[in-house]
C-alpha cells in the first residue's frame, strides 16, 4: 500500500497540490502543510466541532476527514473570511460585537458553520439556528451570544429589521 | 469621562474573530519530538516492570523513559502560590512518573519519538508488569478500616480533616418543638471540558529550560517545575501564549514538569506533549465530588436552632488543591445562613480516581447545592415559600467574617433575590403551576450562593504591574495576571486607561502573553481575583507613571507637578484644563532629547491583605415530564452583585458561561468509573454529557451594581460566582414540580427514575390527578 499521495484541491480559493499521508485528517493537511491554524483540535474524533471547515460549502468536522478525500474539494476555513485587506465579514464582526467569542477556541469552527447558515439565505428561528449550530462545544459562552451574533447576521442579510 | 462601565469590545476579539490567535499548539516550532504518555491501566498497584524493547525498537522512536528513571523526588502540583512556612505548602505526593500507580491512567512511562505515529505506537508496544493492588473509589469507603492505603502518611487515606465548632449543637438540639431536616447530598466527578486540552512543549537554551504551556498560572508552574526536577526555579522560564479555556484544571501543573525533564533527557532538544480528549478527562484534575450530610434544627418559625453538616470531598489519588476546596466549601455553611450552633466536619480522602484539583466554584458549586436543597426543605418543613425562607434567613446587612474581614456592606443576598423574583415573575409563576397535576408539571425555584473573593488571608495575594509610556502616547503594559478566556485584558486595559487618563482603552496595549523572564511576577488566574487585585497594581503603576509624567512635563513646561492631571491622553493644568502637552509629544521628547532623555517607564508591586464578599442567585423555571423522567429548563436567571460592572457586556458573556457549565453540573453532567476495575467509562465528549446548544433556554444576566469599598475600581468576584447556584436552583425547581427532594447530581433520567420510582409518582399507568 502505498502510503503517500497527490492530491489537487482548492482551499480558501487558491488552488493546490500537495502530497499527503493517507493516513492523515483534513485538520493535519489544513495545519500542518497550510498553517491554517483556525483549525482546531479539541477532541480529534468528531465531538466538538473546533476543527469545523466548509468542504464544497458543507461543514465538516476536518478532523475525521481524511485528507485523501479532500481530492477536487473546495475547502474553506476561517482564514478564508478574511479580504485581502484585512477586511473582515458582517459574521465576524457580529461575532466581535456581540461578546460571543471568549476563549476563542471554539470560534473558528462556529463561524464556519454560521457561514454555511447564512449562504442557505433562508430565515431560520431560534430554535432551528440552535439545532444547526448544536454541533459545536462551547464551554465558555452558554451559546447565548453565539446565537445572537448569528440570528442578527442572518436578519441584517435578510434585511429583516433587527433590535 | 468613564471608560470603565462601558461594554467595549475584547481587546482580542479582532485576532480571535480572524482565526490568527496563536495557542501553544499553534506556536510549536517545525521538528518537535512528539512525547506520549503509557497510562496504567489498573487502578492501584505497584509497577514491577516494564519492557521497552519492542517500542524501542519502532522506527522513529527516540527515547523510552520509565517510572524507574525519573528523580526521586515527590512534588506538589497545586496552582497556589508558595509559602514560606512549611506547614502551609502544599503536599507533595507524585513524582513525573510513578511507580506506586494509584489511579487508572496514573502517568508510568513515556516514549519520545520524531513523529505522533510512532510515538503512539511506541506506548502500545510497551510492557507493564504489574502488582494489582486492592482500590478504593468512594470516600467514605476509603475511609474505612483495612481500606486500601494511597499514600504512607494518610492513614485511612485521609489527606486532612478540619472543622469548625460553633455554640453548642448537642445542648441546642434540646429545645422543645424543634423540626429536623435531614438528608445526605451527593455530588459527582465532572470536569472542566475547556475545548483546547493541556498542552505544552519545553526546550533548552543557555543551560535553562523553557516550557510554552497552556497554563493560567506561569509564574507558580515555574516553581512546581523547578522543585519536580530538582532544579533551581530560576533555571526555568514558563511563557503563557493565549489558552483555550481553563476553569481551574491549568491552575495545575499538568504535563509541563514531565515535558520539561523529556527535554532535558533527549540533550535539550525541543519536545512537545499534547494532551487527547481522553486523557484530559482522566489524567489532568477533575473537580471534587463531595458528599454531605445535613442536619438541620429549625423552629417553627423557621430559625436555625443548631446545624450539623458532615462533608465526604472525594480528592482522587493525588492531593493536588486538596483539603482547601472543601475547606472553602464547608467555610460558607455558617455565613450563608448563620446559625448560633454549628458543628461542621470536612474530610478530603484519597482514592483511586483522577486527581481533583480547582474547577470553577472551588467547592461551592457542591455546597451551593446541598446548602440550599437543605433549604428548601427546611422551608417545605414549615409550610413557607422558600424564596421567603431565605429572605428572611439568609446572611443579614452588615454581617462580618471573623477570619477573613469580610463584610457584607449591603444587603446584596436580599437584593439580588428580589430581582431574580421579578425577573422570572416568580410569584405569578409559582401560583400557576401549582395546579399542574398531569405527568408533565413545571415547577420553579431558586437558590442562593456564597462566594469570596481572592484568597487573602489564606494565602499570599500579590499583583504586580509594569507599564511603558509608547512614543506615541499610548501605554504598554504587563501584568501579572492571565487572559484565560474571561477577558481579562479588556478589562485591565479599561482600568489602566481610566487610571493614567487616557482617552480610549485601545490606547493600552496589554502584552497578553506571559513570559516568566520578563512578565512581572503576579500569580495569575484564580479564584476569581484578577480583577480585584490587578486594580490595586495597575493604580499603583499608573500613579508612578503620572508621576515620572509630571515631573518631566514640568521641565517642559515650568508648571507645578501638583497642577497636572492626565485627560484624554493630555497633560493639562488642573486650574483651567489648558492642554500643557500632549502624552506623544512628552514621550517623543523625553526619549529623543540628547541632553535629558529618558524612557518612561514604570513598575510596582503591591499587596493586597482584603478579600470581599460576592454574592447573587438563581432562579430557575423547569417543566418535568414526570414519567420519562426527563427535564426540560424553560427559564433561568442568575443575578450577581459582583460590585460595580468593569465591562458589562464581558460581564454577562461570563455569566452566561456559568450558567451554562451549572446547568450541564446539574443535569447531565457525571465522569463515570467501572465499579470492578476502576476504568474511567466515559472520558470523551460523546458519553460524558456537557451542555450543548440545545439544553438551554435563553441564558439572562442580571447584576446589583453595589461598589465593594475595599476594590479599586468596586469591583469584585463574577469569574466562578455564576458556576455555583445553578444546579440547585434548578433542583428546587424540580422539588416545587414534583414535591421530590432529589439529592444526587445529575438529576438525569437514571437518577430522576429512581427518585420519582421511589416517590411513587412513576407506576404502571399514570393516574391522573394524582
Amino acid at each position: 500500500m502505498s502510503q503517500y499521495k497527490l492530491i489537487h484541491c482548492t482551499i480558501n480559493g487558491k488552488e493546490v497540490e500537495q502530497m499527503i499521508d493517507v493516513r492523515a485528517s483534513l485538520t493535519d493537511l489544513l495545519r500542518n502543510d497550510f498553517h491554517l491554524t483556525s483549525v482546531k483540535k479539541g477532541c480529534e474524533v468528531g465531538e466538538c466541532g473546533a476543527c469545523n471547515v466548509l468542504i464544497d460549502g458543507e461543514a465538516f468536522n476536518s478532523c475525521i476527514y481524511l485528507a485523501a478525500w479532500a481530492d477536487g474539494k473546495n475547502i474553506r476555513t476561517l482564514e478564508s473570511l478574511t479580504g485581502p485587506n484585512g477586511e473582515i465579514s458582517d459574521i465576524q464582526q457580529a461575532f466581535m460585537e456581540e461578546t460571543a467569542i471568549q476563549c476563542g477556541f471554539c470560534t473558528p469552527g462556529f463561524i464556519m458553520t454560521a457561514v454555511e447558515i447564512l449562504e442557505t439565505k433562508k430565515l431560520y428561528t431560534r430554535d432551528e439556528l440552535r439545532k444547526l449550530l448544536s454541533g459545536h462545544l462551547c464551554r465558555c459562552t452558554g451559546y447565548e451570544n453565539i446565537l445572537n451574533a448569528v440570528e442578527k447576521t442572518m436578519k441584517r442579510r435578510l434585511g429583516i429589521p433587527t433590535e | 469621562m468613564s471608560i470603565v462601565g462601558k461594554s467595549e469590545i475584547r481587546v482580542d476579539a479582532f485576532d480571535k474573530a480572524t482565526g490568527r490567535t496563536k495557542y501553544y499548539e499553534d506556536r510549536i516550532p517545525g521538528g518537535a519530538l512528539y512525547v506520549r504518555i503509557k497510562h496504567a491501566e489498573i487502578a492501584h498497584g505497584f509497577v514491577k516492570s516494564v519492557d521497552t524493547s519492542e517500542a524501542e525498537r519502532i522506527k522513529g522512536v527516540v527515547k523510552v523513559l520509565t517510572c524507574f528513571d525519573v528523580p526521586e523526588i515527590d512534588f506538589p502540583t497545586a496552582g497556589h502560590p508558595w509559602s514560606m512556612d512549611p506547614g502551609h505548602q502544599d503536599v507533595a505526593d507524585r513524582r513525573l512518573l510513578n511507580r506506586h500507580v494509584r489511579y487508572w491512567g496514573d502517568d508510568v512511562a513515556v516514549v519520545i519519538a520524531q513523529d505522533e505515529v510512532a510515538a503512539m505506537q511506541g506506548v502500545r508496544a510497551i510492557k507493564v508488569e504489574y502488582e494489582a493492588l486492592p482500590f478504593v473509589l468512594d470516600a467514605q469507603k476509603a475511609m474505612e478500616d483495612g481500606a486500601p492505603q494511597l499514600h504512607e502518611n494518610a492513614p485511612h487515606n485521609i489527606l486532612k480533616h478540619t472543622s469548625i465548632r460553633k455554640g453548642n449543637y448537642e445542648e441546642a438540639i434540646k429545645e422543645p418543638g424543634l423540626i429536623k431536616v435531614e438528608g445526605w447530598y451527593n455530588t459527582p466527578t465532572v470536569q472542566h471540558c475547556h475545548i483546547e486540552n493541556h498542552g505544552c512543549y519545553a526546550y533548552e537554551e543557555n543551560g535553562r529550560i523553557t516550557v510554552v504551556s497552556s497554563t493560567q498560572i506561569p509564574h507558580i508552574v515555574r516553581r512546581v517545575v523547578g522543585q519536580a526536577l530538582g532544579r533551581p526555579w530560576a533555571d526555568i522560564e514558563i511563557i503563557k501564549p493565549y489558552i483555550g479555556g481553563g476553569f481551574g484544571n491549568k491552575q495545575d501543573a499538568l504535563y509541563e514538569p514531565l515535558c520539561a525533564w523529556c527535554s532535558t533527557q533527549v540533550g535539550g532538544r525541543l519536545v512537545r506533549i499534547d494532551c487527547s480528549r481522553e486523557e484530559t478527562f482522566v489524567s489532568n484534575r477533575v473537580r471534587h465530588a463531595i458528599r454531605f450530610h445535613i442536619t438541620s434544627w429549625i423552629r417553627p418559625d423557621g430559625s436555625m436552632a443548631a446545624r450539623k453538616v458532615d462533608l465526604f470531598s472525594n480528592q482522587g489519588a493525588y492531593a493536588s488543591h486538596g483539603h482547601s476546596i472543601v475547606a472553602k466549601a464547608m467555610g460558607s455553611f455558617p455565613q450563608l445562613y448563620p446559625c448560633d450552633n454549628m458543628e461542621c466536619d470536612a474530610y478530603t480522602v484519597y482514592t483511586n480516581i483522577p486527581a481533583a484539583g480547582a474547577m470553577r466554584g472551588y467547592g461551592m458549586p457542591q455546597a451551593s447545592f446541598a446548602n440550599d436543597s437543605n433549604i428548601d426543605e427546611c422551608a417545605h418543613a414549615i409550610g413557607m415559600d422558600p424564596v421567603e425562607y431565605r429572605d428572611r434567613f439568609i446572611m443579614p446587612k452588615g454581617f462580618e467574617d471573623g477570619f477573613s474581614k469580610n463584610v457584607n456592606y449591603y444587603d446584596s443576598h436580599r437584593e439580588c433575590l428580589e430581582k431574580g423574583k421579578e425577573l422570572i415573575d416568580y410569584d405569578r409563576k409559582k401560583a400557576e403551576f401549582a395546579l399542574d397535576k398531569g405527568p408533565v408539571r413545571r415547577g420553579i425555584g431558586c437558590a442562593s450562593f456564597w462566594y469570596n473573593t481572592a484568597v487573602w488571608p489564606i494565602a499570599l495575594e500579590t499583583t504586580s504591574n509594569r507599564m511603558l509610556l509608547n512614543l506615541d502616547g499610548t501605554v504598554t503594559m504587563q501584568c501579572g495576571e492571565t487572559e484565560i478566556g474571561q477577558g481579562a485584558d479588556t478589562a485591565f486595559a479599561q482600568m489602566a486607561a481610566q487610571a493614567i487618563g487616557l482617552k480610549n482603552y485601545r490606547d493600552v496595549h496589554v502584552i497578553s502573553c506571559q513570559d516568566t523572564d520578563i512578565t512581572p511576577t503576579g500569580l495569575g488566574a484564580y479564584a476569581s481575583r484578577q480583577t480585584y487585585v490587578a486594580g490595586f497594581s495597575i493604580r499603583q503603576t499608573a500613579e508612578i507613571l503620572r508621576k515620572k509624567i509630571f515631573e518631566y512635563a514640568n521641565k517642559l513646561t515650568r508648571q507645578s507637578v501638583d497642577n497636572m492631571d492626565i485627560v484624554d491622553g493630555n497633560v493639562v493644568r488642573k486650574g483651567d484644563g489648558k492642554v500643557l502637552i500632549s502624552l506623544k509629544e512628552l514621550a517623543m521628547t523625553a526619549q529623543y532629547n540628547q541632553q535629558d532623555s529618558e524612557h518612561i517607564t514604570a513598575e510596582s508591586t503591591f499587596t493586597i491583605q482584603n478579600n470581599a464578599y460576592s454574592f447573587g442567585c438563581t432562579f430557575a423555571e423547569v417543566e418535568v415530564d414526570i414519567p420519562m423522567c426527563k427535564v426540560t429548563v424553560k427559564n433561568i436567571v442568575n443575578v450577581h452583585d459582583c460590585g460595580t460592572l468593569i465591562n458589562p457586556a464581558l460581564a454577562e458573556a461570563q455569566v452566561h458561561g456559568g450558567m451554562s457549565m451549572a446547568i450541564g453540573y446539574g443535569l447531565s453532567e457525571q465522569l463515570l468509573f467501572d465499579q470492578k476495575t476502576g476504568r474511567p467509562l466515559n472520558n470523551n465528549l460523546l458519553d460524558y454529557k456537557l451542555s450543548t446548544f440545545m439544553d438551554h433556554p435563553d441564558l439572562e444576566a442580571a447584576f446589583v451594581e453595589n461598589p465593594e469599598p475595599t476594590s479599586v475600581f468596586g469591583t469584585k468576584a463574577l469569574g466562578e460566582p455564576p458556576a455555583c447556584s445553578g444546579a440547585p436552583a434548578i433542583r428546587n425547581a424540580i422539588y416545587n414540580a414534583t414535591g421530590v427532594a432529589l439529592r444526587t447530581l445529575p438529576m438525569n433520567p437514571h437518577n430522576l427514575f429512581a427518585a420519582f420510582t421511589e416517590a411513587g409518582l412513576i407506576r404502571d399507568s399514570f393516574e391522573e390527578g394524582k
